[in-house]
């Protein structure tokens, strides 16, 4: 009700006033309530196909009978992959009525993580981690990189042609190949700007880059030299000491 | 002044000779002592290659040797959870097997923590990539000892290639009849889930993570009941880290005293660490606990960059612990206890090292940020109060801030610190204490510097300059307070 309200009232007003909280009201990165879109409302058709429908499936016999909104998080997520990466209300809905669960809790859960999208996203999702570690290799520069690519927008925007959308996300867990960016669901490691480009140029022509460290490394070994697991390192079995 | 009295001492015992124990170093553990052998995932992931490194070797004989006797090799073995606690492994797992347990008709669960997150943190990573078998294996020991009927191994959404090698690795194991029904011959019925998330911190705490895979937003619970009474799906459940459970089966074929023989007494084993920041290689390693964190870096990431002198510090065990400076790095340790006495922790082993170049405030800063965002709005000191900070956090890094200021954030994050159900709270606290810490000269001198060019702040980064001063403005405000300078150095 109060976010019709414009956000700065005029200036002239905001001089005069007495300003009780120097704090900004700061909103959280994305919107928690569901408002009816053209794109997203309740009236678009979501239903699971048929290979969906039995990943699905199998995915609900991992838990017990009567635990099964435990498989909400991998359905939302089968559903999200369908669905061109975002879920949107239908999906979320149709998750709700697999799993005989109140769509309200499946609300919950598709707010409260943020791999779920809820807003449509472009054809390769950018992810670039920016927290500490990545951060102290770099990870600005990649940032802006990243965003100079997709055509001078800001860090949660899509590109006007539709084909990135980038984020800044926290710690995705690859620091030793800090700077990394993931592209769908691949990572892409030890990043410089120039690789940087190169990786989403080749995603604009269309192409798939291979993933992983970019710097000619194979996973995160010493990248001048191995210090360890030099040779073939054969088991050992005589000091096995269940007999 | 000691030396003279040692050697009157000395003196005073002419007749028994009591020879000084030698000094022993630690580091340098040899390969044949590695327990993960494919970490860097230069050979086969897969069954036969998990084999050939002697995986699934004989595990049939361990689980019949029964579950006290796997638990008491773990206890021996010293092994520490390697989740970042800390807590005795062995001692965590016995929970499970209370008096009279047999009577709970209820499932028993083991749950595997692969949700890793921390910043700073990648060994799990490795684990699940390189040596699946090994976690597959170990999750069909450590159930064995815990009598759980089945695992959920619930890993992190943003880990696609981790959960698909960790999946191939449970069919592959389903196929060769290592688990499921009859687990590799021993009559023992044991089933492995894969769960993966979907991208949030706060599912690394165990209860959250219990809530999470029930199919809820990932809020920690309040404990007791303990998981090991009151877990998953409301049965008796264990959560345990990749690392921990991935050793287990490892130090059963071996023998925990050949486990315990690596590290300082109470600090056994071998652990991942994974170091990351301004260092020329940075890498994910196996090496012995207690290694000095010197030696870790020169050894096996080829030194800091611009010499061991370039350094400023060092966060040792991932982001919820305090930073040490440079001198302190040159002393520690890599383990729990010596870790603990420089007033930081071993954490999850992840070393984020930052030398001259980095801007400290601003790296603390960024965690704050950090905390801000994966904060899960349960409890209200962690919710309000990571935003506070990160605010406070962010003039902090400008310098936009009253001297006193500092201190007021201390007390804030003090307030945060064991207030809350989990801790989240303690980990958003901690970075900025350490930073206060060790380099509060330098957020002084910030602040005195940016009052220099700007002229004085008001406490919440309002200058004064800007204030209306027509209207009533409350001394509170710290406006008219005199100005406090950086300390001469």
């Amino acid at each position: 009700m109060f976010s019709r309200l414009p956000k700065r009232l005029p200036a002239p007003i905001l001089a005069a006033r007495r300003p009780f909280s120097s704090t900004t009201t700061r909103n959280s990165d994305s919107l928690f309530v569901h408002r009816d879109t053209p794109y997203n409302n309740p009236k678009i058709a979501f239903e699971f196909d048929a290979e969906n429908m039995k990943r699905a499936k199998e995915i609900m016999t991992h838990y017990p009978p009567q635990y099964k909104k435990a498989a909400v998080i991998p359905l939302l997520d089968l559903g999200q992959r369908q669905n061109k990466g975002w879920t949107s209300i239908s999906v979320m809905n149709c998750v709700a009525k697999l799993l005989e669960m109140p769509p309200m809790r499946v609300y919950e859960v598709a707010t409260f993580y943020t791999m779920f999208n809820r807003e449509p996203i472009g054809q390769n999702f950018v992810q670039v981690c920016t927290t500490t570690p990545c951060m102290l290799r770099g990870s600005t520069e990649i940032l802006n990189t990243c965003l100079e690519h997709a055509g001078g927008i800001k860090a949660g925007q899509t590109s006007k042609d539709g084909k990135f959308t980038v984020v800044e996300v926290e710690c995705q867990g690859a620091c030793s190949n800090a700077p990394m960016i993931v592209v769908g669901d691949d990572f892409y490691e030890d990043l410089t700007p120039a690789t940087t480009k190169k990786v989403l140029e080749a995603f604009s022509k269309g192409q798939k880059p291979k993933p992983g460290p970019q710097s000619g490394r194979l996973t995160s070994e010493n990248s001048a030299s191995l210090t360890n697991l030099t040779g073939k390192v054969s088991p050992i079995y005589e000091k096995q000491v269940t007999r | 002044m000691s030396r003279p009295f040692r050697s009157k001492l000395r003196l005073a015992r002419s007749l028994a000779t009591v020879a000084d124990p030698p000094v022993r170093r630690y580091g340098g553990l040899k390969d044949q002592d590695r327990i993960f052998t494919n970490v860097y995932c230069r050979h086969d992931h897969g069954l036969k290659g998990a084999q050939s490194r002697g995986d699934w070797h004989r595990t049939k004989d361990i689980l019949l040797k029964g579950d006290s006797w796997i638990i008491q090799t773990i206890k021996d073995s010293g092994l520490r959870g390697r989740g970042g606690a800390g807590f005795p492994s062995g001692l965590k797992w016995s929970f499970m097997n209370k008096p009279n347990w047999q009577a709970d008709k209820r499932p028993r669960y083991l749950v595997i923590n692969a949700d890793e997150g921390e910043p700073g943190t990648c060994k799990d990573r490795e684990i699940l990539r390189g040596d699946p078998h090994k976690l597959i294996e170990g999750c069909l020991v450590a159930g064995r000892a815990m009598n759980a009927t089945a695992a959920y191994i619930y890993i992190r959404g943003e880990f696609y290639q981790e959960a698909s090698h960790v999946q191939q690795a449970i069919d592959e194991a389903y196929a060769a009849g290592l688990i499921g029904k009859n687990a590799c011959n021993s009559a023992y019925d044991f089933d492995v889930y894969l769960h993966r998330g979907a991208g949030a911190y706060i599912c690394g705490e165990e209860t959250a993570l219990i809530e999470s895979l029930e199919g809820k937003q990932g809020k920690p619970r309040l404990k007791p009941p303990f998981p090991a009474d009151v877990g998953l799906f409301g049965c008796p459940t264990t959560v345990a880290n990749v690392e921990t459970v991935a050793v287990a089966p490892t130090i059963c074929r071996r023998g925990g005293s050949w486990f315990a023989s690596f590290g300082r007494d109470r600090n056994q084993g071998t652990k991942l660490y994974c170091i990351s920041g301004h260092v020329n290689n940075p890498c994910v390693v196996e090496e012995e606990m207690s290694i000095p964190l010197k030696e870790l870096l020169e050894k096996h990431c080829g030194g800091i960059r611009g010499g061991w002198d370039n350094l400023l510090g060092i966060i040792p065990g991932g982001s919820s612990v305090p930073v040490i400076p440079k001198d302190v790095c040159a002393e520690v340790l890599m383990d729990y206890d010596s870790l603990k006495d420089a007033q930081t922790g071993l954490g999850t082993g992840a070393v984020i090292v930052m030398d001259k170049s980095t801007d400290m405030i601003a790296a603390i800063s960024r965690f704050a940020h950090f905390y801000k965002h994966e904060s899960c709005g349960q409890c209200t000191p962690c919710r309000e109060g990571t935003t506070w900070m990160m605010n406070m956090m962010d003039r902090m890094v400008e310098g936009r801030s009253h001297s006193r200021e500092i201190d007021m954030l201390l007390e804030l994050s003090k307030q945060i610190e064991g207030r809350t159900i989990c801790a989240l709270g303690d980990a958003a606290a901690w970075p900025i204490q350490g930073l206060m810490r060790h380099f509060r000269p330098l957020v002084e001198q910030r602040i005195a510097d940016y009052r220099a060019a700007n002229g004085a702040v008001a406490f919440g980064g309002q200058l004064v300059s800007e204030i209306n001063h027509d209207l009533a403005v409350p001394d509170n405000l710290g406006a008219r307070l005199p100005e406090v300078g950086a300390p001469r150095a």
